[in-house]
């Protein structure tokens, strides 16, 4: 009972970390629709700042920066990499963004070298849930998640910017047409995406406060499998399919006979779910007009 | 030898609660020039989605040539002897004139050659290719287009587009040729040059032709018969001359 | 008729005859006893493991247009089943010409399999997600040939395959490439190829001529697949052991580099692109020891970008008119681009998009998507 818990509970705060990470993907494929391969290694530039900023010995100052500098470094990729291309063959887009997210690797490595950091931001300790010790952390980790998942949901459908990016995801040219700057919400698409990642980044060294240069690449993946697996395009979607993968993935490991294919678990419930319902659990499918 | 060359029997579809087409009974004799009007959103390219097998309908089959062929997949209804146009023109832009028209024939008989054959680069291959391109400089001529086989189509001006678009669909050897509104798109001219073309296509591979088309001009000229789709129901066929005197049908396209 | 002949063999013929002759003169100078050192030999191998991986991954990616990012899983299945096939055999033989085709059989075999079972997917999905399977694929076969038992593929420490004789395997590695070509070649060159491009540029006319979709894609992913395994098995051979960390995505985005900065659709580029990066791979990876390894990754990302952009962006299309490699040979060799000298079939195959669709839209809808549909479908029309 008590392994399940925690086992649980373990999920539960990884799937938060997947589940943050896949809403950056969702809304920028949802909205300049590209696979941004680089959001995974936006995560370890947001660790690797508050590796840095952690000199200072204050949390949030780390985080803001990091928050800030990963914005910044988005719409910087968004504006030199990807807009160039934008009514190019999504093809090159995705492989501009497979070479920005090399780029961005190489980069980490050649500055902080390729042994792992250790930082730690802030110890929250652990409680006890019904005779658990439950790591604080997680438990904010997932908190943050819910509060970020439902505050962009209210921002997509009550605000004027939130419409207006439906309007984009739906038709660019239409879009356009009705006044709306495209290239001004997916700059702002791109910020936000930015932002979650930093603050993936955050929680990943909250979970284990050690640092390297390919710290994004699988949790990207599995993030972007999120997305797919919760329907991509969708802000709820994004969330269900990250703490579904999170939980998939701490009970994989507890069971010591599969433990070593955890990944090919997950791998194969991607494949299983995109052959069943290609548009995941709540994906949006347009058909295409003969 | 069946009577009608295409007979549909309470062929319908619904999507969902939608009902896009019902109970919809065509017959068309062999050698017709037969219409398919309506206003928009009548369910006209509907029906020809269902002849062609994108879409599964809901109730009622078809017939060509006697044979059933509900149910079956594009490609077989395509070698039963069904080829079709697109509204919008969907030819293989990427490819040259003729090796566009050269996929037409890809399932012919006479072109038969196996992966194995050409893998190893036997007799047949060559044979099959050099027939194959033969036939489709054969059909281009027909069409004009001879002189563009090398260019790339999507680099055609949009008359010749919708006419290679014709040719492939007739390189395929249907027995009933679906053309989604040919003269879209064209001036007076062109439209004028397409009437004799689909004539001409008539006479020549002896041919019986399902057209849909909004220019009236176009469709009494042209058409021996027609039927006029609205919501998806047949409102009135026959005749052309007569249909479209059809108050209904006057009153369909006008409103009111 | 003689003229029009001989500008069509050479056309068509140019990258047998290159590489031809280069096995020719290479294979001599083994073969009369001339040292080449270890180096090079290795060298060698490993640029025609990459030829033979960017040819095939171009049959799928350039010709059936889908995006596949597990082709190193293909070659992995084919690493590991030709390299332990050959294993079981007696060392005398297992090292030998049959070990090697044994190999050769099996790997690619059962890598064709592996095709056919991704295939299936391929039928299903669209683009971007077909692209995402694959992917998946390649971790999936990764992630198993890591946590096997040592005795049968030697877990995490890698398969030991049998040792080939290093003086002649890089004849075989060459005269598998020119196998490669030839089949693949052949293959896009026929009404079968003209077919599977069909599909890539318009899926739904293609359908409408009678092509048989299923049939064509299951075919495309199975031969690349096989030739994928055959570069797996040659692996095997050349590196003595293997190991499946060296199978991941990275591997797989690396070839799929190799064929966009050939040309989509062209194989003389993609064999160009394999020969020039492993090349430079290995050059680099000399001179960039330690700490510096890293600029190699670095310099690879900024010319991918640079070169993707370059080749791609639409306000870039008028100054690459003017100024691209086809401009500067007809200035070197003083031809004019005349359409009326092109013969019949030589028009190009040329850089094509890949068609990966991306319809999805943004939504914050709590009902899946059918559902809603049915709810919102009682009453409206629209010309379906």
């Amino acid at each position: 009972m008590e392994l399940i818990l925690s086992t649980l509970i373990n999920g539960l705060s990884l799937g938060g970390i997947y589940a943050m990470i896949a809403l950056g993907y969702t809304m920028v494929y949802g909205i300049a629709k590209m696979l941004n391969f680089a959001h995974g290694d936006i995560i370890m530039v947001g660790g690797y700042v508050i590796y840095v900023f952690m000199a200072f010995h204050n949390p949030l100052l780390a985080i803001l920066m990091a928050v800030v500098f990963c914005v910044l470094l988005g719409i910087t990729i968004e504006k030199v990499a990807y807009k160039p291309l934008r009514g190019a063959s999504p093809l090159a887009v995705l492989i501009t963004a497979i070479g920005v997210s090399y780029l961005l690797q190489s980069l980490a490595q050649i500055i902080f070298g390729s042994a792992n950091k250790m930082v730690t931001v802030y110890d929250f300790g652990s409680v006890k849930f019904l005779g658990v010790p439950v790591q604080v952390s997680a438990l904010v980790t997932l908190a943050v998640t819910v509060v970020v998942m439902v505050a962009l949901t209210l921002f997509v459908k009550c605000t004027r910017l939130g419409r207006a990016m439906i309007a984009v995801s739906e038709d660019k040219g239409a879009a356009q047409l009705m006044g709306i700057n495209v290239d001004g919400i997916i700059t702002i698409t791109f910020a936000i995406g930015s932002a979650l990642a930093a603050l993936a980044g955050l929680f990943y060294l909250l979970k284990a406060p050690s640092i390297s240069s390919t710290l994004g690449a699988m949790p990207g993946i599995k993030a972007f499998t999120a997305a797919v697996i919760g329907g991509i395009g969708s802000i709820p979607g994004a969330m269900l399919g990250g703490i579904l993968l999170g939980v998939v993935e701490s009970i994989s490991y507890k069971i010591t006979a599969i433990a070593p294919y955890t990944d090919a678990i997950e791998f194969s419930i991607l494949i299983i779910i995109l052959l069943v319902r290609p548009t995941g659990f709540l994906g949006k499918k347009r058909r295409e007009k003969v | 030898m069946a009577d009608f060359i295409l007979e549909t029997r309470d062929l319908g579809i619904s999507f969902g609660g939608l009902k896009a087409a019902q109970n919809v009974n065509i017959r068309i004799k062999k050698n017709q020039i037969y219409g398919l009007i309506g206003p928009n959103g009548a369910g006209k390219t509907t029906i020809f989605n269902l002849l062609t097998g994108v879409y599964k309908p809901t109730t009622g089959t078809f017939f060509l040539d006697g044979e059933e062929l509900c149910g079956l997949s594009q490609e077989k209804i395509n070698h039963k002897g069904i080829a079709r146009t697109f509204q919008n023109i969907r030819l293989f832009n990427n490819m040259t004139v003729v090796r566009n028209v050269m996929v037409g024939l890809h399932d012919q008989p006479e072109f038969r050659c196996t992966v194995m054959e050409s893998l190893f680069r036997l007799p047949r291959h060559f044979k099959a290719e050099k027939d194959m391109r033969d036939r489709a400089k054969e059909l281009l001529r027909i069409f004009d287009l001879e002189e563009e086989r090398n260019n790339l189509a999507c680099n055609l001006p949009y008359g010749k587009q919708r006419k290679l678009e014709i040719a492939r669909a007739l390189a395929t050897n249907p027995k009933l040729l679906l053309l989604d509104e040919p003269a879209a798109g064209m001036n007076p001219h062109e439209t004028e040059d397409l009437e004799k073309t689909i004539h001409f296509i008539r006479d020549h591979f002896d041919m019986t032709i399902l057209l849909i088309e909004h220019d009236m001009k176009f469709v009494a000229g042209l058409c021996d018969e027609v039927t006029v789709l609205n919501f998806g129901t047949v409102l009135a066929e026959g005749d052309t001359k007569t249909a479209l005197r059809d108050p209904e049908v006057i009153k369909a396209y006008i409103g009111g | 008729m003689m003229n029009k002949l001989k500008s069509v063999r050479w056309n068509h013929y140019i990258n047998y005859i290159v590489i031809g002759i280069f096995t020719l003169v290479f294979g001599i100078i083994a073969l009369t006893g001339g040292r080449l050192n270890s180096s090079l030999l290795f060298l060698l191998e490993k640029i025609a493991i990459s030829v033979i991986l960017a040819v095939s991954l171009s049959l799928v990616v350039g010709f059936l247009g889908e995006l596949s990012l597990g082709h190193a899983g293909f070659m992995c299945v084919g690493a590991y089943l030709g390299g332990k096939v050959a294993s079981l055999l007696p060392s005398s033989l297992g090292g030998g010409i049959v070990g090697l085709l044994l190999g050769l059989l099996v790997g690619g075999g059962i890598a064709a399999l592996c095709g056919v079972v991704i295939g299936i997917p391929a039928l299903r999905l669209r683009g971007d997600y077909l692209a995402i399977v694959t992917l998946a694929f390649g971790e999936i076969v990764k992630s198993i040939f890591q946590n096997t038992s040592d005795e049968t593929f030697g877990g995490a420490l890698g398969l030991e395959t049998p040792r080939f004789d290093k003086n002649y395997l890089f004849i075989f590695a060459f005269l598998l490439v020119l196998l490669t070509l030839a089949a693949i070649q052949n293959f896009i060159r026929s009404k079968h190829g003209r077919a599977v491009t069909a599909i890539r540029d318009n899926e739904i006319a293609a359908r409408a001529c009678g092509i048989n979709v299923t049939k064509y894609k299951l075919l495309a992913f199975t031969i690349s697949a096989f030739f994928a395994g055959i570069a797996g098995v040659l692996y095997s051979f050349s590196n003595y052991t293997v190991q499946s960390a060296k199978f991941g995505y990275n591997y797989s985005i690396e070839i799929l580099v190799m064929v966009v900065l050939g040309g989509m659709g062209s194989i003389n580029g993609s064999i160009l692109a394999a020969t020039l990066i492993t090349f430079l791979n290995t050059k680099l990876a000399t001179i960039l020891t330690g700490d510096l390894a890293v600029l190699q990754n670095l310099l690879y990302a900024v010319i991918l970008i640079v070169i993707v952009i370059y080749n791609n962006a639409p306000k870039l299309k008028s100054f690459r008119d003017r100024h691209n490699l086809g401009v500067l040979w007809n200035k070197l060799v003083r031809t004019r681009h005349n359409p009326a000298n092109i013969k019949d079939d030589q028009a190009k195959w040329d850089v094509v998009p890949t068609k990966i669709e991306m319809n999805e839209v943004l939504s914050i809808d709590l009902v899946p998507q059918d559902k809603l549909e049915k709810r919102n479908n009682s009453g409206k029309g629209g010309d379906h």
